[in-house]
């Protein structure tokens, strides 16, 4: 029995692994599906929604559906292009972001979307929630304002004995990303600083140094997100 | 307290996946689970500090700060303000002198809100330290309040006993069960181990094939058909596990407290016969905190069971080993779906998971596992004493048997009623005497809100599913704001908050009607929350994500008249409230704010 499935995006044939997700499938076949939650080596949150495809009509979240033998998945959509911006625009509502300030912009994959999806004014009124920032641990500030609940830091960021760094706080609307003080303490630099980098926002900064790369020399300054992977297989 | 902490820790084995039930012993000895508490729980499981705030803070029966000697949770759900909440409400902070939300200076009482409690047939009511006080008035409050202040103890508190085993020296509690209509499937008289005793004689494939002839489809609102379940399951290999989801949270149900009041055996024995059926030897009944007045009753019940050789070890002889255990709930409406449901049994954030990997494969503590309502579990007993085409030959084509429905709100007999699937709701209204409706609510909030020139169609999963809540609505209510604002109201507390549309569209519809409610609405406003609540529905990955914005849509699909006379019509109208600010400020300065006026 071959691993292999075919499967089509937008009618592009395309091949995967049986098993594998249609948002990693996908970029193996040169499609990007947007992902704010989704780290290929994790297993997927399916949180964010930004990824919902059709997929035979139905809405399915790309990161958490399998790719199947004779898929026929939809991604580039009208009504698609109108939900990814939406949810684009309720983080942008929900949180409180400010680009020009924040130390992420250019590297920032909410940016980045806004700009993908030419967000302009949200239509949903601005929520203003007031969210705590705690800058307590050694090598970390938790600038909440900006969290969008990915949970990349939760699912990835543990302690040597596979305790969480990072864990949620609440539901709902008082739902909030919480660090933990103790474990925190015995962070390592270099997990700091990949707690950092796989935070699709500005939410998690490592203290002590700052807009190392200059604003113009970023990941999204020069190229729109997602393009390194369309452009890979033309 | 570290010493008392470390024994209920060791009462659970040491183990991280009873974090549920650590917590639930720990807020009961102390009234809170402190920052104190949680380094020594964390400290002894070996797991962060975060980890344990994490499912702390996603239940509201467990709390940071203290609560009071007597903490007072009254339910604040649709059917609880239709029946004069806010006059217990007002009562209570007055006799108290605090409001919701608050603690009396001297700890000994605490006023707070909740979700519905199901106990929608007797509103208003209130939970006090896990004992139900129904059908409260201001004179009862009053009683209520001086029994307090007199150091009274809350069981001594209750001075009537509701009827059958709500009289039981275990229960002890003043609930009525209102059964006002008795069927075949459920509720009619059934003699413990019939239905177990002819599972055991046949062989579990054999069992399978029996529900599914049966045409038993999940009674918990999303009508699975069970013995597909079953099948999934009874496939899979290795140790299994049974579920039995008590967690009836959906407002104005409270079916199942009546059928584990009268009916427990019924349940566990289906229980039983779910585990032959699928391989497993082990189950739990998940049963919300709100039912804790029930948990020594149900207890006490396994035992008797056990005594019977109903239960335990080699069953009736047969050789088939299962046992049950009660895991308490601690309050979240998310929960009742069974994969939260299995979350919370593990001691995490009663969070939906992903699927795939479906329960039936990969469920509690990672093994195969089957979750059913308490009256499917029932349906199951029945059917293996009675035989599928018995069962099958009951109610519609596409929905065999009974259903129990809870009825509630404005009606003359609210209560529980068995009906065969297939009665019209203007039956449904005549039954429970119903005059001058203005809409029914099936199947909670999550459902359907219907307007009378629907009331001819029939409660079947084909055609008008429930779980089995339905809320009689009368003329006299304000329907968006008694009952549409509510509903978005409980969503929005009740959304884990995992998926980003749940979380934020919820708020965002919540803070829209609100809008239109207080007069501010436009025209617009309407279109864009129909057109909202589309994306809600489209994005969101769990039953609760996906239903949530139906208050909503299903009354502007059914009252859009409602909206349109409460929005005005222009193309822009500020949402910034001028003389509201002013009043605001001037309070806080301490001045008259007439001089702005």
């Amino acid at each position: 029995m071959s691993d292999t499935v075919k499967f089509t995006i937008d009618g592009k044939e395309c091949q995967g692994r049986k098993g594998q997700n249609i948002v990693d499938a996908a970029t193996d076949n040169g499609v990007y599906i947007p992902v704010l939650c989704h780290l290929r080596d994790l297993v997927p949150a399916g949180s964010c929604r930004i990824c919902t495809v059709n997929v035979s009509g139905r809405k399915m979240a790309a990161c958490t559906t399998p790719v199947e033998e004779g898929m026929v998945i939809e991604n580039n959509t009208p009504e698609l292009t109108d939900i990814r911006k939406a949810i684009v625009e309720m983080l942008f509502v929900e949180g409180n972001h400010f680009c020009p300030s924040c130390e992420k912009s250019g590297n920032c994959d909410l940016q980045g979307l806004g700009y993908k999806y030419q967000m302009m004014v949200p239509r949903f009124p601005y929520a203003f929630e007031r969210r705590e920032v705690d800058a307590t641990t050694p090598l970390i500030y938790l600038e909440r304002n900006r969290c969008i609940f990915c949970k990349r830091c939760i699912r990835m960021i543990k302690d040597s004995e596979g305790r969480s760094i990072f864990a949620f706080k609440g539901r709902g609307k008082t739902l909030q990303i919480n660090i933990d003080k103790k474990l925190a303490a015995t962070l390592s630099d270099e997990l700091a600083q990949q707690a950092m980098d796989i935070c699709p926002v500005g939410c998690i900064l490592k203290k002590e140094i700052g807009f190392k790369d200059p604003i113009g020399t970023r990941k999204y300054d020069k190229k729109p997100i997602g393009a390194d992977i369309e452009n890979n297989h033309h | 307290m570290k010493e008392k902490i470390i024994s209920i820790i060791g009462a659970y084995g040491k183990d991280a996946g009873r974090l549920m039930d650590i917590l639930t012993d720990v807020q009961a000895e102390f009234g809170s689970v402190s920052h104190e508490a949680v380094a020594v729980i964390a400290e002894q499981l070996h797991i962060s500090e975060v980890d344990v705030v994490q499912t702390r803070s996603f239940y509201h029966f467990f709390t940071c700060q203290p609560v009071g000697k007597y903490a007072v949770y009254l339910n604040n759900s649709v059917v609880s303000c239709m029946m004069g909440m806010a006059d217990v409400a007002d009562e209570f902070e007055k006799q108290l002198g605090v409001k919701f939300g608050e603690r009396t200076k001297d700890d000994i009482a605490s006023l707070h809100y909740t979700a519905c409690i199901g106990m929608s047939d007797q509103e208003p009511a209130a939970l006090i330290n896990n004992v139900v006080f129904t059908s409260l008035t201001r004179d009862k409050v009053k009683k209520i309040v001086s029994d307090i202040k007199a150091g009274k103890a809350v069981a001594d508190m209750v001075n009537e006993l509701g009827d059958g085993n709500n009289a039981n020296p275990l229960v002890k509690a003043m609930v009525k069960n209102n059964i006002r209509k008795a069927g075949p499937v459920v509720l009619e008289a059934y003699t413990s181990g019939a239905g177990l005793t002819k599972a055991l004689g046949m062989q579990p494939r054999e069992v399978i094939a029996e529900i599914k002839e049966s045409n038993l489809r999940g009674r918990g609102g999303a009508g699975f058909p069970t013995g597909l379940k079953w099948d999934f399951c009874s496939r899979e290999t290795g140790d299994k596990y049974v579920l039995c989801n008590a967690d009836e949270g959906e407002p104005g149900t409270f079916k199942d407290r009546v059928l584990l009041t009268e009916r427990s055996y019924m349940v566990f024995e289906g229980m039983a016969i779910g585990g032959y059926a699928i391989g497993a030897k082990e189950g739990i009944l998940y049963l919300r905190k709100e039912y804790t007045y029930l948990k020594a009753f149900l207890n006490n019940m396994l035992q008797e069971m056990r005594t019977k050789n109903l239960l335990g070890k080699n069953i009736l002889g047969k050789g088939f080993d299962f046992d049950i255990r009660i895991q308490l709930g601690a309050g979240a409406y998310v929960c009742g779906e069974e994969s939260g449901l299995i979350e919370s049994c593990e001691g995490k954030r009663g969070e939906p998971r992903n699927r795939p990997p479906f329960p039936a494969q990969k469920g509690y503590n990672s093994k195969p596992t089957i979750v059913n309502n308490v009256e499917t579990f029932c349906s199951a007993s029945r059917i293996l004493d009675k035989g599928a085409a018995w069962h099958k030959a009951l109610g519609t084509d596409d929905s065999s048997g009974t259903k129990v429905l809870s009825i509630s709100g404005d009606c003359k007999t609210p209560g529980i009623y068995e009906i065969a699937w297939g009665m019209s709701i203007k039956e449904m209204l005549e039954m429970v005497g119903a005059e001058d409706v203005q809409a029914v609510q099936v199947a909670g909030p999550s459902g359907i809100c219907l307007p009378p020139s629907q009331f001819d169609r029939k409660i079947a999963l084909e055609d008008l599913p429930t779980g089995g809540s339905m809320i009689v609505i009368g003329k006299k209510r304000d329907l968006l704001k008694d009952v549409v604002l509510n509903f978005m109201e409980f969503f929005a507390d009740e959304s884990c908050g995992s998926c980003v549309t749940c979380r934020s569209f919820n708020m965002i519809l919540k803070n829209a009607i609100e809008k239109v409610v207080e007069g501010h609405g436009i025209k617009k406003d309407i279109d864009d929350m129909a057109a909202w609540s589309e994306i809600i529905r489209k994005t969101t990955r769990c039953g609760l994500g996906q239903t949530s914005a139906n208050p909503i849509a299903t009354t502007i699909r059914n009252f859009r008249e409602l909206y349109e006379a409460r929005v005005k019509d222009v193309d822009f109208l500020s949402t910034f409230d001028m003389q509201k600010s002013v009043l605001e400020s001037c309070e806080v300065v301490g001045r008259n704010p007439e001089v702005h006026n």
